[in-house]
């Protein structure tokens, strides 16, 4: 088991440089470090000079890849491939264009990112299961065919329309909890509330038919039937053995998501004013901040196959048919 | 020519499209084991009922993809000087909509503005009114007329649209009649929608749809049926035209990324050895990077050269355009990567099969065995994944303009509508109509896509076959 773990590690790294390099291509090959001055000094301040103060500022004034003008290491240490893209390997994410500590900045706005995905995500499976379940015991009669249709119509509706809506809804014609904001302790429940809520409803939709489907899926097999003969209840049957046998498929979609929690939800965050990471990578993009993207894209990568790690081991702990090797 | 036909990227991919679906349309017709599918998907109420909304908006989208330049003027020279102004045929048949611009926000079928105005009388007063639309009823001597002649109109353009769907539907009983049938028993059978194929949810559907186009052509024509935006364009308008980019984003981006998936899927699967493993790693790293990401991390590239390089691009349309095939481009990256392992599962099962073997014993090339016997074989896999994808791409356009990576903001596009009415839903009174407008048309076209897909999965899953 650890022995499996390790070798998922160290064949993490190889996947992790494909990555760093693509970022690197895309933000120095594709546009120069002069042409990032340029787009973010504008207008008529483009000057020779300003440009070369930007890049120095930014540490953006170093050769790409060789620098034939530094002594022994330095021909590679002293490059911007290194000093901004094999950092973060050791996650030192740097200083972003307008000169903040990413690294600081992604330690303080992880915590609101996991106040609100935390509970959506946890919410979110209790109900998503349990409705899942719930057309599943009504299955082939008119109820199960509302609650699929029902589950199409719901998953045709952009994500966008829920947070709109709730948020219209809930705050402003009913005026239950306020629009948008945070803040810490137990205060911040009330700013919770909404965004949990629409993030569990919009959830519903597509997980619960995909739900459905492995769940119908175990019902029809030999087992059930047996435990069927044998006399249980229907509830039994489905709480004791179906339940527990259609987890392995619903924890592999699962799983993968936890490490990413941490990065939050861009949509959510902006829209309810959470100073979390969504909101922090909304903010980048908008205000063209390459060095957080570049180091949001790198983390979220990692967080993705830790993930992929993490499901591997639910795996086994699940299923014991899985060995790992 | 009055008109210089204008080539934007997306439309040529667009014709290609067309052009690959029509072929791929004559190969089913001819090859029973696909017609099979599709028979069964043609049984299905519902998904047929989603095909004829689909196919409006096909056709929608695809008048919106024959660009062409007015001719502004002949000089002395017999040289023609042709507008900067990029047209489509849809701008052309909607010319009233496209041009009747108000001066800000209207509700629909609004008579007066939202926004009160300092007004002077003839006799010198002032006073703080709501001024009349410049077109919104403008047809209209009093106010109180409005619910009338809206009335009159519903009911005009309602009888039009069953006047012009009833001979259709006759003329498709007259066909449908089989010889020895009176005609009574054919309306009759029509009526209890028997026989295997839908044609009485379908001529309803088609029944619905031509009445609603009727009343909506005749009420747009002097009211702005679905309001107008903060700079005044017609909200109708704006909705019809986002139709084309939802459309590109969901075909565009499976043309583009299909290739790349099918060649290297079944590459992988039939080689093994190092192509899969290079194949495998270029994916695994492609899809650990978070879409959104990687797609923010692209576009943000592509504003920079954009940027650096107005020279390359001659009209907004132009750039707009570029964009918006771009974002294809980079969403194909994104979702290629699962299909792409789907299909080298497959071909690493259909490998070991013994007519393969056969093949490359009779001296197949290994061209002409993936060609020929592995791609015919995996092909519901890709038809599948086509249609499951698509509602997701229409869905993930909004999503991705509301962040600011997604169509230029200048596109007409339901993810853009969904942007500026964040700032709307907060005015008082609520303008609600352009989220609304953009709720309709695009839930119109995600239900119906998943409604249709759903069928053709049902009907091409092997494991879903009885």
């Amino acid at each position: 088991m650890i022995a499996y773990i390790i070798r998922r590690l160290l064949y993490a790294i190889p996947i992790l440089i494909g990555v760093n390099l693509l970022t690197f291509a895309l933000f120095f090959f594709v546009n120069s470090p002069d042409d990032m001055a340029r787009v973010h000094l504008g207008g008529k301040r483009v000057t020779p000079e300003a440009i070369a103060k930007w890049k120095e500022d930014r540490g953006y004034n170093k050769p790409l890849l060789y620098n034939a003008s530094g002594a022994g290491a330095e021909k590679l240490t002293g490059t911007i491939f290194y000093k901004h893209s094999l950092r973060l390997f050791a996650l030192e994410f740097g200083r972003s264009d307008n000169g903040r500590n990413i690294g600081y900045d992604i330690r303080q706005r992880m915590w609101p990112s996991l106040a609100i995905a935390l509970p959506i995500f946890l919410v979110g499976i209790l109900v998503h299961i349990t409705f899942a379940m719930l057309i599943a015991f009504f299955r082939g009669s008119y109820l199960d065919t509302a609650g699929v249709v029902l589950c199409v119509i719901m998953m045709s509706i952009s994500a966008l329309f829920y947070v709109i809506g709730g948020q219209y809804l809930v705050s402003m014609l009913l005026r239950l909890v306020p629009v948008s904001g945070y803040d810490i302790g137990m205060d911040a429940v009330k700013f919770l509330v909404l965004p949990v809520l629409v993030g569990v409803v919009s959830g519903i939709g597509a997980s619960t038919r995909l739900y459905r489907t492995f769940f119908l899926e175990e019902i029809g097999k030999d087992y059930v039937r047996t435990a069927r003969a044998k006399g249980l209840s229907e509830l039994r049957v489905l709480f004791r053995h179906v339940l527990k046998n259609a987890m392995i498929p619903i924890l592999t979609g699962v799983v993968v998501v936890i490490p990413l929690l941490f990065t939050g939800s861009l949509i959510m965050e902006s829209f309810f004013g959470i100073p979390g990471l969504g909101s922090y990578t909304i903010d980048a993009i908008n205000s063209q901040d390459f060095a957080i993207v570049r180091a949001m894209v790198f983390l979220g990568s990692v967080l993705y196959i830790l993930g992929l790690i993490l499901t591997d081991i639910t795996y086994t702990l699940v299923d014991p048919r899985v060995r790992l090797s | 020519m009055p008109f210089q036909f204008e080539f934007l990227w997306t439309d040529i991919l667009i014709y290609l499209l067309l052009v690959s679906v029509m072929v791929f349309a004559f190969y089913t017709l001819r090859h029973e084991h696909l017609r099979v599918p599709w028979r069964q998907v043609s049984r299905r109420p519902m998904a047929m009922a989603s095909l004829v909304v689909l196919s409006v908006y096909v056709v929608v989208g695809l008048l919106d993809s024959v660009h062409y330049r007015p001719l502004l003027e002949t000089r002395n020279q017999g040289e023609r000087v042709y507008s900067n102004e990029v047209l489509s045929l849809l701008d052309k048949l909607a010319t009233p909509l496209r041009t009747r611009l108000e001066k800000t926000y209207s509700a629909p079928f609004a008579v007066q503005a939202y926004t009160k105005e300092t007004m002077e009388y003839p006799d010198g007063r002032h006073a703080r009114e709501y001024p009349r639309l410049l077109y919104g009823g403008a047809h209209l001597k009093d106010p109180g007329e409005r619910t009338a002649d809206i009335t009159r109109r519903v009911i005009v353009a309602t009888a039009m649209g069953l006047a012009l769907w009833l001979p259709l539907v006759t003329g498709f009983l007259l066909l449908w009649r089989e010889r020895t049938e009176s005609w009574s028993q054919a309306a009759r059978r029509f009526v209890r929608g028997e026989g295997q194929v839908p044609w009485r949810t379908i001529w309803v559907t088609t029944g619905i749809l031509i009445v609603l186009t009727m009343n909506a052509v005749s009420l747009s024509q002097v009211y702005h049926i679905l309001g107008t935006d903060q700079v005044g364009q017609d909200v109708y308008y704006k909705s019809l035209k986002s139709i084309r980019t939802g459309l590109v984003i969901g075909t565009l981006t499976t043309l583009v990324m299909l290739p790349f998936a099918a060649v290297f899927g079944i590459m992988a699967g039939y080689f093994r050895g190092w192509v899969d493993d290079v194949i495998q790693y270029t994916y695994t790293t492609l899809s650990s990077i978070p879409g959104v990401l990687l797609i923010a991390a692209a576009i943000l590239s592509l504003q920079v050269y954009v940027g650096n390089h107005p020279d390359s691009f001659h009209s907004a349309t132009e750039r707009a355009d570029i964009r918006l095939l771009f974002l294809c481009l980079i969403l194909g990256v994104t979702s290629w990567t699962s299909l792409c392992r789907l299909l080298r599962g497959e071909t690493l099962k259909l490998r070991e099969m013994d007519y393969l073997q056969a093949a490359r014993a009779l001296g197949s090339s290994h061209v002409s065995v993936m060609a020929r016997h592995i791609l015919p074989n995996v092909m519901h896999i890709i038809l599948i994944a086509v249609v499951l994808d698509f509602s997701g791409l229409v869905l993930a356009e909004a999503v991705l303009s509301y962040v600011g990576v997604g169509v230029d903001p200048t596109m007409d596009s339901w993810g853009n509508m969904i942007n500026s009415a964040r700032l709307e839903m907060a005015r008082e009174p609520v303008v609600w109509w352009s989220l609304a407008s953009a709720f309709v048309f695009m839930f119109g076209l995600v239900l119906s896509a998943n409604l249709f897909s759903d069928a053709v999965r049902d009907a091409f899953d092997p494991r879903l076959r009885k």
